[in-house]
């Protein structure tokens, strides 16, 4: 964890003391400053871990325990019981299919796609490219959640509701990824792709073989923004799906409370385990994360 | 014209070549040597189709459905002027539902900010042996679902049992019924989702920090400047730009409330409908009542309300953001 922030790259100022770099090696001196800000800072971070601790220890409770009065934190006896329960119903690992489905899909698509439209509008020249970028920068500021009934009603002409496909195809169209991705690739010298293009190369070569490796991090950005967004996104999977079948952990956590009655154990064992799989992907990719946010400049 | 982004390239700050921000200007300086081809409009079609499909096509249809009865009920409509327009102006439950948003944004926005920046401050502070401990903590949350999220509150804030009113309790207070007093379920969502989010902002600040070098610092402290001196002449003039945009992006996401006002009020819009926002109102209208029409009228309301805030803010601080 201790490497979950990257020091972002130094703006342009070359030669300039790297301060980051230097203070782990110097001793530190706890000043009266440096002890109160620790001391607040770990209060914040108990205030804010609090509600998943009490979540945690919800869910290891026996039923009956959970509407102690008063509460009580710690479990009497603790148990998976309600773990258990929730693994045996069958619902939670069908949302969870499908959210890896819908994410992934979503994940890919986006990448491929956005990738492809940024380097035409960076790289190339194409009639009407300018007023064609400029409509989907104007993209950016329509937001997709107020117009979610004229979507519906276009995804129901098109026979697309209850389907894969409808959950994750409008959440493909993300101008903001191509705006960020065209900022990053115009800041390749164009002596790279002109030397590729020397060599015989077409676009499709000179995308993959120059442009794509040299913007690792900011490929993983947008594509981790991306599933994250695609994850935890509510409000579209929930319109455009009536089948249970088809739920995503939102929404299926969200509206399908009432089958847990008021199992609280149970209902906070699901949440647990509807969270998991995205603190897994965050901690596998979160040195990615914070550089991409870096370099996507986000800052 | 390539070689001073060649510079920066080689100095590790592809972000950060001021160059590249005017897109049109840095694009006209370049000789214009690349032939155009066809070839890259291939490239940009997928985009370009879907960008037609799910948002082209679904805002010109919904303003035109903004003129109808279209109904999802029934396949025809019937095109009735600004009959939606003029109900829609005196419709109660809209200017409700938009106030609710309007007031969620106020109470909501300045917490998400401040908190944030003192998250980030403490950690950028912290020893380096604590540093990971807080940046998971405050970041955590960020990484919920929506639901899981709303259904953690939903527990913390019963009666009774909830951890909340335990809290209060043992100080000695009185219970309060969060979700279903008109006067609190507002807040209470607001808490909520400054819980779940300001992971995000904190995590744009402490970048921002990072970068600021440690000799302005330094050359401030030997000038006699004290902690607090420091903070106000040289930390948040240089996070200026950081700022604007997390007010930016805070604003526009809190006017797009819904997910969780829904599901912590089981799709009751709250108590008085005191937790219903203008999306909600847009669902309900749209899928409960089955109104398109309608519900698009209302959608345009609140599309040009986020637009224009959008534009505004971006204008006030592209004029004064010019450092850090």
């Amino acid at each position: 964890m201790s490497a979950a922030i990257r020091t972002p790259r130094p703006p342009a100022a070359p030669g300039r003391p790297a301060p980051a770099a230097a203070r782990p090696r110097r001793l530190p001196r706890p000043t009266p400053g440096g002890v109160l800000a620790a001391v607040l800072g770990v209060f914040l971070a108990v205030v804010w871990l609090m509600p998943l601790v009490w979540a945690v220890l919800t869910s290891l409770k026996p039923e009956a325990e959970t509407t102690a009065v008063p509460l009580r934190w710690l479990p009497l006896e603790p148990t998976f019981a309600a773990y258990q329960a929730v693994i045996e119903r069958g619902d939670l690992q069908r949302w969870l299919l499908n959210s890896v489905v819908v994410s992934v899909l979503v994940t890919a698509l986006t990448l491929v796609v956005c990738v492809l439209a940024a380097y035409a509008c960076s790289k190339t020249e194409f009639p009407g490219r300018s007023w064609l970028f400029a409509l989907f920068v104007a993209g950016i500021l329509v937001p997709p959640q107020a117009l979610i009934v004229p979507l519906f009603d276009q995804m129901s002409v098109l026979g697309m509701v209850d389907t894969y496909w409808g959950v994750a195809l409008p959440q493909v169209v993300a101008p903001v990824m191509v705006f960020i991705l065209k900022r990053f690739f115009d800041a390749i010298p164009r002596d790279y792709e002109e030397a590729a293009r020397l060599d015989g190369a077409g676009h499709l070569r000179v995308l993959w073989s120059v442009v794509v490796p040299m913007s690792g991090p900011v490929l993983a950005a947008v594509g981790i923004f991306t599933f994250v967004q695609a994850w935890n996104n509510f409000l579209w999977p929930f319109v455009a799906t009536a089948d249970p079948a088809l739920m995503t952990v939102p929404v299926g956590l969200g509206t399908v409370q009432g089958s847990y009655g008021i199992q609280y154990a149970q209902e906070m064992a699901a949440a647990v385990l509807g969270a998991l799989p995205l603190i897994a992907v965050f901690l596998l990719f979160q040195r990615h994360v914070v550089r991409g946010v870096t370099d996507a400049g986000l800052k | 014209m390539s070689s001073p982004t060649a510079t920066a390239r080689a100095a590790g700050a592809p972000a950060a070549a001021p160059a590249r921000r005017s897109g049109p200007s840095a694009r006209a300086a370049r000789p214009g040597r690349r032939r155009s081809s066809l070839a890259g409009l291939w490239f940009v079609l997928p985009f370009a189709a879907l960008f037609a499909v799910f948002l082209v096509w679904p805002v010109l249809a919904g303003l035109w459905a903004s003129f109808t009865d279209r109904s999802l009920a029934s396949p025809g409509a019937e095109f009735v002027g600004l009959a939606n327009w003029r109900e829609m102006l005196g419709d109660s439950a809209v200017w409700q539902s938009l106030w609710t948003t309007l007031v969620f944004t106020a109470i909501s926005t300045p917490p998400l900010v401040a908190i944030a920046l003192a998250m980030a401050l403490l950690t950028n502070r912290a020893a380096a042996g604590l540093g990971w401990f807080l940046r998971l903590s405050y970041f955590a949350p960020f990484l919920l679902p929506v639901a899981v999220v709303a259904l953690i509150w939903e527990w913390m804030y019963q009666p009774g049992f909830g951890m909340v009113n335990g809290l209060l309790t043992a100080a000695g207070l009185a219970e309060v019924a969060w979700l279903t007093d008109e006067n609190t379920v507002l807040a209470a969502i607001a808490v909520t989702t400054v819980w779940w989010t300001v992971g995000f902002n904190f995590l744009l600040y402490l970048a921002a920090l990072q970068g600021i070098p440690a000799y302005v610092y330094e050359a401030a402290a030997l000038d006699g400047a004290g902690a607090w001196q420091r903070f106000l002449r040289i930390t948040l003039p240089l996070l200026r730009r950081t700022t604007g945009l997390i007010v930016l992006l805070q604003i526009v996401a809190s006017l797009k409330l819904f997910d969780q006002a829904y599901i912590m009020t089981n799709g009751s819009g709250g108590p008085g409908y005191a937790a219903r926002p203008a999306i909600g109102y847009i669902f309900e209208a749209g899928f409960t009542g089955l109104r398109i029409g309608y519900a698009s009228a209302i959608s345009y309301l609140l599309f040009a309300v986020i637009a224009v805030v959008s534009l505004v803010q971006f204008r006030l601080f592209s004029r004064k953001g010019e450092t850090a």
